[in-house]
This record gives C-alpha cells, sequence and structure tokens, in this order.
C-alpha cells in the first residue's frame, strides 16, 4: 500500500524513456543545422523552421526531463502562466510601437 | 529541541503533514521560481525581437560575427548534460547514490566545456574591439575586417545587437556556473548520504534548474546564431 503510493507521487520514469527524448533532442539539432545549410532555397521561411524545432525540443525538455507530464495540474498551470504573460508583454509592447506615428529623427 | 520528525526516511518539518505535503510544497516553490526565470529571459526575447523588427540590417551585420559551429556545439553540450541530470534523478529514484552522484558529475563537467567554448568566443570578440553598447570599438573592429579583407560595417549603432547578445548569452552563462555550483552542492550531499529513493527534493529542484537553463539555450541559439 505504502510503495503503491510512493510511487504515485515520485513517478519514475525509466532510463530508455530518457535515452530515446535525449536522442530525439540531438536528432532534432542536426535537422536544425541541416535546414540552415538549405536557407537560401527557403527564402524568408528559414526563422519558422528553426523556432517550430526549438519548440519542438522545448516540449520534449519540459514534458520528459522536467517531468511536467506527470506534474499536478496546479504547477503546469504556475509555468504555462509564465509562458502567457510573456506572450502579453509581447503581444501589449508591439502594439504600442507599431501603433506609434513615424518621425523622423534629426540625429 | 527538534523541529523535525523521520517519516519515511524523510525528515518532516513540523509544519507539513507528511512527506507529500512537504515535497509539493517544495514542487510549487520551484515552478514559482521558474516562472520568474521564464519572465527574466522572455523580457530579453522581447526586447531582442522589436529592436530585430527596427534594424534588421544591423542585426544581420552582428550576426555575422558569431560562429554558428560552436553555438552548435555548446547545444548538443548542454542537452547531453541535462540527459545526464534526469540519469542522475533516476539513480536517486533506485537509491543508487554513487552513480547519482557521478551522473551529476557529468552534469558539471558538461557546464565546463560549455563555459570554456564561451570564454574563447567573448575573448575573440573582446579582440576585435566587440564590446556591448558605447563600448564597442567600430574604428579598432573595421581595422581588423580591412585587414581580414572582409566587408566593413556601416551600422554606427552595432553596440545595440552586442549589448543584446552579451547580456542574454551572459545571464545565461551566469545561469550555468549557479547550476554548476548548485549541482555540485547535490552531488556533495548525495555522497554524504543525505538523500534516498523518498527524498532527494533537491535533486529534483536543482535538475528542473538546470533544464530552464538548456530551455533557454534551446531559443537561444537558432535566435543569436542561425537566424541573426
Amino acid at each position: 500500500m505504502e510503495h503503491t503510493e510512493n510511487h504515485e507521487k515520485h513517478h519514475i520514469t525509466p532510463l530508455s524513456v530518457y535515452i530515446k527524448v535525449a536522442g530525439a533532442l540531438f536528432l532534432l539539432t542536426f535537422l536544425t543545422i541541416g535546414i540552415h545549410s538549405i536557407r537560401a532555397y527557403l527564402a524568408g521561411t528559414a526563422p519558422f523552421f528553426a523556432f517550430g524545432i526549438a519548440a519542438i525540443k522545448a516540449y520534449l525538455v519540459m514534458a520528459y526531463f522536467m517531468h511536467l507530464k506527470y506534474e499536478v495540474v496546479m504547477n503546469r498551470v504556475i509555468f504555462g502562466l509564465g509562458f502567457i504573460f510573456l506572450a502579453l508583454l509581447f503581444a501589449i509592447t508591439y502594439l504600442d510601437i507599431w501603433s506609434r506615428v513615424a518621425l523622423t529623427s534629426p540625429l | 529541541m527538534s523541529t523535525s520528525r523521520v517519516i519515511d526516511g524523510v525528515n518532516v518539518q513540523t509544519h507539513y503533514r507528511d512527506v507529500e505535503h512537504q515535497l509539493s510544497a517544495a514542487k510549487q516553490g520551484i515552478w514559482l521560481f521558474m516562472v520568474t526565470e521564464i519572465l527574466m529571459f522572455g523580457g530579453l526575447f522581447v526586447g531582442y525581437a522589436l529592436y530585430h523588427m527596427r534594424y534588421p540590417e544591423m542585426f544581420a551585420e552582428g550576426a555575422r560575427f558569431l560562429d554558428w559551429r560552436l553555438g552548435f556545439i555548446n547545444t548538443l553540450v548542454l542537452i547531453f548534460s541535462s540527459f545526464t541530470v534526469v540519469v542522475g534523478i533516476y539513480y536517486c529514484q533506485a537509491n543508487q547514490m554513487k552513480k547519482a552522484a557521478a551522473a551529476l558529475g557529468v552534469t558539471i563537467l558538461c557546464g565546463a566545456i560549455f563555459m570554456v567554448i564561451k570564454y574563447f568566443e567573448y575573448t575573440h570578440k573582446f579582440h576585435m574591439g566587440i564590446y556591448p553598447g558605447n563600448m564597442l570599438d567600430l574604428a579598432k573592429l573595421n581595422h581588423h575586417l580591412a585587414e581580414a579583407g572582409e566587408p566593413l560595417i556601416k551600422s554606427t549603432n552595432l553596440g545595440l545587437y552586442f549589448g543584446f547578445y552579451y547580456c542574454m548569452s551572459g545571464l545565461h552563462g551566469i545561469h550555468v556556473i549557479l547550476g554548476m555550483s548548485l549541482l555540485g552542492w547535490c552531488m556533495f550531499r548525495a555522497l554524504r548520504g543525505d538523500f534516498n529513493a523518498n527524498y532527494y527534493t533537491a535533486v529534483d529542484g536543482v535538475g528542473i534548474f538546470w533544464h530552464i537553463v538548456d530551455l533557454v539555450w534551446i531559443f537561444l541559439f537558432p535566435l543569436l546564431y542561425l537566424v541573426g
């Protein structure tokens, strides 16, 4: 009884999962470089590929290495709020700059 | 006078009901701290993005001086170090503290390799006169470029780009050094016998901190070295 409870609060991820995740992260890093080497053919879309792959890598790190997949909902919400407020910071600052009237500085 | 009691081989402070209560409080604290980390680095990312939109040519000129191969090696080193941290946590859960300490030791070594590569990147830039903000020596930099037969820098505000570069990679570097110290502390405690399969909260927390260092680098690498 005690043992099953311990296993629930400390989710033990088997080593094989960690190895697979690390392998995927290495592959994605090589893929990033591969796409970087053909960026001339991708026109303006290269940054989207670079940051798209970075987002997948970030998901793998957060879900498996940081154990967020097995974390209680409260902590997942707390961490997620960080990103939501970051998006808010970007949106409001961008709106401010985008809505300014263009002036030419004499400097 | 005792302020804690031992339950299942874990020192539980009097203000906690049980082991689980104490662990969940510690975990929540770590996650709140991680939010502040996201917001601190996030502010720099937002600043970078907005100034990049304003001066795209200047940012492109600055990105020329970053060697993606060094950033690439550092990315692989950090990913491997993140892997060794979770291996350390796995061995804590399996109650094999010597193996856990060894895994944490490898992680510290990876952090050191990362910092050595950073040191070479920084000193090379200093040598060329590349400093943040107003300290950037454009005449010296252009002199170096002219000698190497490379196109000269046209932007007069190149220091802004390197202000972002040094702040972002420097703040990240400080986190790597802090993380290495914290991992050393965990390693010491693991070898001293402070931890067992029911109690390794410090390793868990420091591990999450180390992963956030990796997480920031996952975005910094394409931002600085690839997209420019």
